[in-house]
C-alpha cells in the first residue's frame, strides 16, 4: 500500500514539476503545441469532410432512379394505369411514362440509325416507366427492395436500378479516405519528430541536472519521467487544439453548407467530430507525444553519463 | 569499506591510468589520496563511484563486488555513497534546499522526511540560514559546504571527495577539512583526493600516494 502511494506521489511530483517547467517557457511550449495541433487538425478535418460527403451521397435524391422496361405486348393504356398505381405509393415521388412510339422516335433521332430502322417491321423497343423514389426511400438498401418489388409485377419485363454513379462516387470517397489515412500516418510521424526534437533540446538544456541526478543515484526511469510527461502534455494539448480547430472550422462552414444543401432541396446537416472520434483524436495526440518523447529521451539519455 | 586487489584501469585510448592497485580502507577509516596531477586520483574515485569500470582486478565497495553491479543497479549503489566535487556541481536554477534535497527526491523519500533531513544536513555545514538562497549568491566556500551537505544528506557510509578544496583559499580549505574530520569522527568512512600538502599535514591521517598510476606510498597500510 505504502509503495503504491509512493509511486503515485512520485508521478504527481514529476507531473507538477513538468507543468511548472512548461509554464516557465510558455512561448516554446505554445509553439510546439500549435504545430502539433495543426498537424493533427489536417487529417481530422479531412476525415470529417469525407465522412460528411459519404453521409450526403447516401441520402442523395437524384441517383435513385429506377427504369422499368415493360413487356412488349402491354398496351399504352395498361402501362399508363400501372404508372398511376406506382405513382400513388408513398415512397415514390414521380413516375415518367415513355411509350413505345416515343422510345422508338427518340432512338431513331439519337442513334443516327434512322434509315436502317425504317426496315423494321415492328417497333422492337418496349415502353418504359422511369420511377423516381422519394428522398426518404433513396437509401441503397430500400432502393434494392423497391426494385425487387417492382420486378415481380406481371407488366414488368426488366427493372434496372441506376446506382452506378453513386457507386463510383463512393469509390472515390473510399480512395480519398485511404489517402487521408496515409496523410494522417505521415503527419503522425511529423508529430513524433516535432515532439522528439523538443524533448531532445530539453534534454540538452538540462544536461547538468541529468548528470548530477545520475551521480546522486537517480534511475533512468526517474530522469525520463518529466520528459515523458512533457511529451504527453504537449501531445494532449495539441490534440485539444486540433479538436478546437476542426470544430470551429466546421462551425464557420455550417452556414454556407446549409444554404448549398437547401438549394439542392436536401435537408442534409453536416456533422462534426462525434464522441468516439474526439476520444480517438485525443488518444492519438497523447500517444504520439509520449512516444516521441520516449524515443528522444531513450536516445539522448545514454549519451549523458557523469565523467 | 573499500578493498582494491590488483586493480588496473586502461582507457580506450590505451592510456594506463591505474596499474595494479592494492589497498584496503576499513569501515570508519579516513584517508587521503594524493599525487601529481594525472597520477590517477580521479580515476580511482571514479572506479569507486562506478563512473568508470576497472579493466582488471577486483574492487569491493561497501561489501559489494563492483564487477557484479549491473548498469541497472548502479543508481541504487550510488545512493550508498556521498560524493563531493572540486567544481561543486550544484544546480543553479534551484535553491540550496532543493540542491541538498536532490539525492532524497531521487530516492523517492517522503516529503516531510526530506525537509527534516535536509535541514539537519545544512545545520552540520552551518548553512541553515541559506536554505532559500540560490547557489550563485553564495561564496565558493559556502557552495562547497552545500555540496557536502548534499553528499551527506542520504547518510552514506562512504564519503568521497575529489579536490574539495581545490578552488578555495587556505582558511576556507581548513574549514572544509574540519567538516570532513567531523563526519569521520561520527563513523563515516572518508576518502579525499587532494594535492594540498597543507591539508595532509593538518589532518594527520593515512595517505595513499599515487605516482603515474601506481601506488607509490601508503603510510597506514594494514597487512
Amino acid at each position: 500500500m505504502k509503495r503504491i502511494v509512493t509511486y503515485f506521489a512520485r508521478h504527481a511530483q514529476a507531473l507538477v514539476g513538468t507543468v511548472g517547467g512548461l509554464a516557465r517557457t510558455p512561448l516554446t511550449s505554445l509553439m510546439t503545441i500549435a504545430v502539433i495541433g495543426i498537424a493533427l487538425a489536417l487529417p481530422a478535418a479531412m476525415w470529417v469532410g469525407i465522412d460528411n460527403a459519404m453521409k450526403l451521397s447516401n441520402g442523395w435524391e437524384g441517383p435513385g432512379r429506377i427504369s422499368l422496361f415493360l413487356k412488349r405486348d402491354l398496351s399504352d393504356n395498361a402501362a399508363q394505369k400501372l404508372a398511376e398505381k406506382i405513382r400513388r405509393r408513398n415512397d415514390i415521388a414521380k413516375v415518367d411514362f415513355i411509350s413505345r412510339e416515343q422510345a422508338f422516335e427518340e432512338f431513331k433521332r439519337n442513334s443516327g440509325l434512322g434509315e436502317t430502322l425504317e426496315n423494321f417491321e415492328r417497333n422492337p423497343l418496349p415502353a418504359v416507366l422511369v420511377v423516381h423514389p422519394t428522398s426518404e426511400a433513396s437509401q441503397a438498401q430500400t432502393l434494392e427492395r423497391l426494385v425487387r418489388e417492382l420486378r415481380q409485377r406481371d407488366e414488368v419485363d426488366i427493372a434496372q436500378l441506376d446506382l452506378e454513379w453513386v457507386k463510383r462516387l463512393q469509390a472515390w470517397l473510399g480512395l480519398a479516405q485511404r489517402t487521408v489515412v496515409i496523410l494522417g500516418g505521415l503527419l503522425a510521424i511529423a508529430v513524433l519528430l516535432i515532439v522528439g526534437n523538443t524533448i531532445r533540446l530539453a534534454v540538452m538544456n538540462r544536461r547538468d541536472e541529468i548528470e548530477v541526478s545520475k551521480l546522486v543515484g537517480a534511475t533512468n526511469a526517474f530522469i525520463r519521467r518529466p520528459f515523458l510527461y512533457t511529451g504527453l502534455i504537449q501531445g494532449t494539448a495539441g490534440a485539444v487544439l486540433a479538436w478546437i480547430l476542426v470544430q470551429s472550422s466546421l462551425w464557420l462552414l455550417s452556414g454556407p453548407v446549409r444554404e448549398l444543401t437547401q438549394l439542392y432541396g436536401s435537408g442534409f446537416r453536416g456533422v462534426g467530430l462525434d464522441m468516439s472520434s474526439s476520444v480517438i483524436l485525443l488518444l492519438a495526440g497523447a500517444g504520439l507525444g509520449w512516444a516521441g518523447a520516449r524515443l528522444a529521451v531513450g536516445r539522448h539519455l545514454h549519451a549523458i553519463e557523469p565523467k | 569499506m573499500i578493498q582494491f586487489s590488483q586493480v588496473s584501469k586502461r582507457y580506450a585510448t590505451g592510456y594506463d591510468a591505474l596499474k595494479n592497485i592494492n589497498f584496503t580502507l576499513e569501515n570508519g577509516e579516513m584517508a587521503f589520496l594524493t599525487g601529481h596531477s594525472g597520477a590517477g586520483k580521479s580515476t580511482l574515485l571514479k572506479l569507486i563511484a562506478l563512473i568508470e569500470r576497472p579493466s582488471r582486478g577486483q574492487a569491493v565497495v561497501n561489501h559489494k563486488n563492483l564487477a557484479r553491479v549491473t548498469r541497472r543497479q548502479v543508481p541504487i549503489f550510488r545512493r550508498t555513497l556521498g560524493i563531493v566535487f572540486q567544481d561543486y556541481k550544484l544546480l543553479h536554477d534551484r535553491t540550496v534546499f532543493d540542491n541538498v534535497a536532490l539525492p532524497l527526491v531521487v530516492a523517492g523519500m517522503e516529503h516531510r522526511e526530506i525537509g527534516k533531513r535536509v535541514r539537519a544536513a545544512l545545520e552540520k555545514v552551518s548553512l541553515l540560514n541559506k536554505e532559500r538562497a540560490h547557489p550563485i549568491t553564495l561564496s565558493g566556500g559556502e557552495q562547497q559546504r552545500v555540496s557536502i551537505a548534499r553528499a551527506v544528506v542520504g547518510k552514506p557510509s562512504l564519503l568521497l571527495a575529489d579536490e574539495p578544496t581545490g578552488n578555495l583559499d587556505t582558511q576556507l580549505a581548513e574549514e572544509i577539512l574540519d567538516i570532513f574530520l567531523d563526519f569521520h569522527h561520527h563513523g563515516t568512512t572518508v576518502l579525499i583526493a587532494t594535492h594540498d600538502t597543507h591539508l595532509l599535514a593538518r589532518a594527520r591521517k593515512r595517505v595513499l600516494q599515487l605516482d603515474h598510476g601506481e601506488l607509490a606510498r601508503d603510510n597506514g597500510a594494514r597487512a
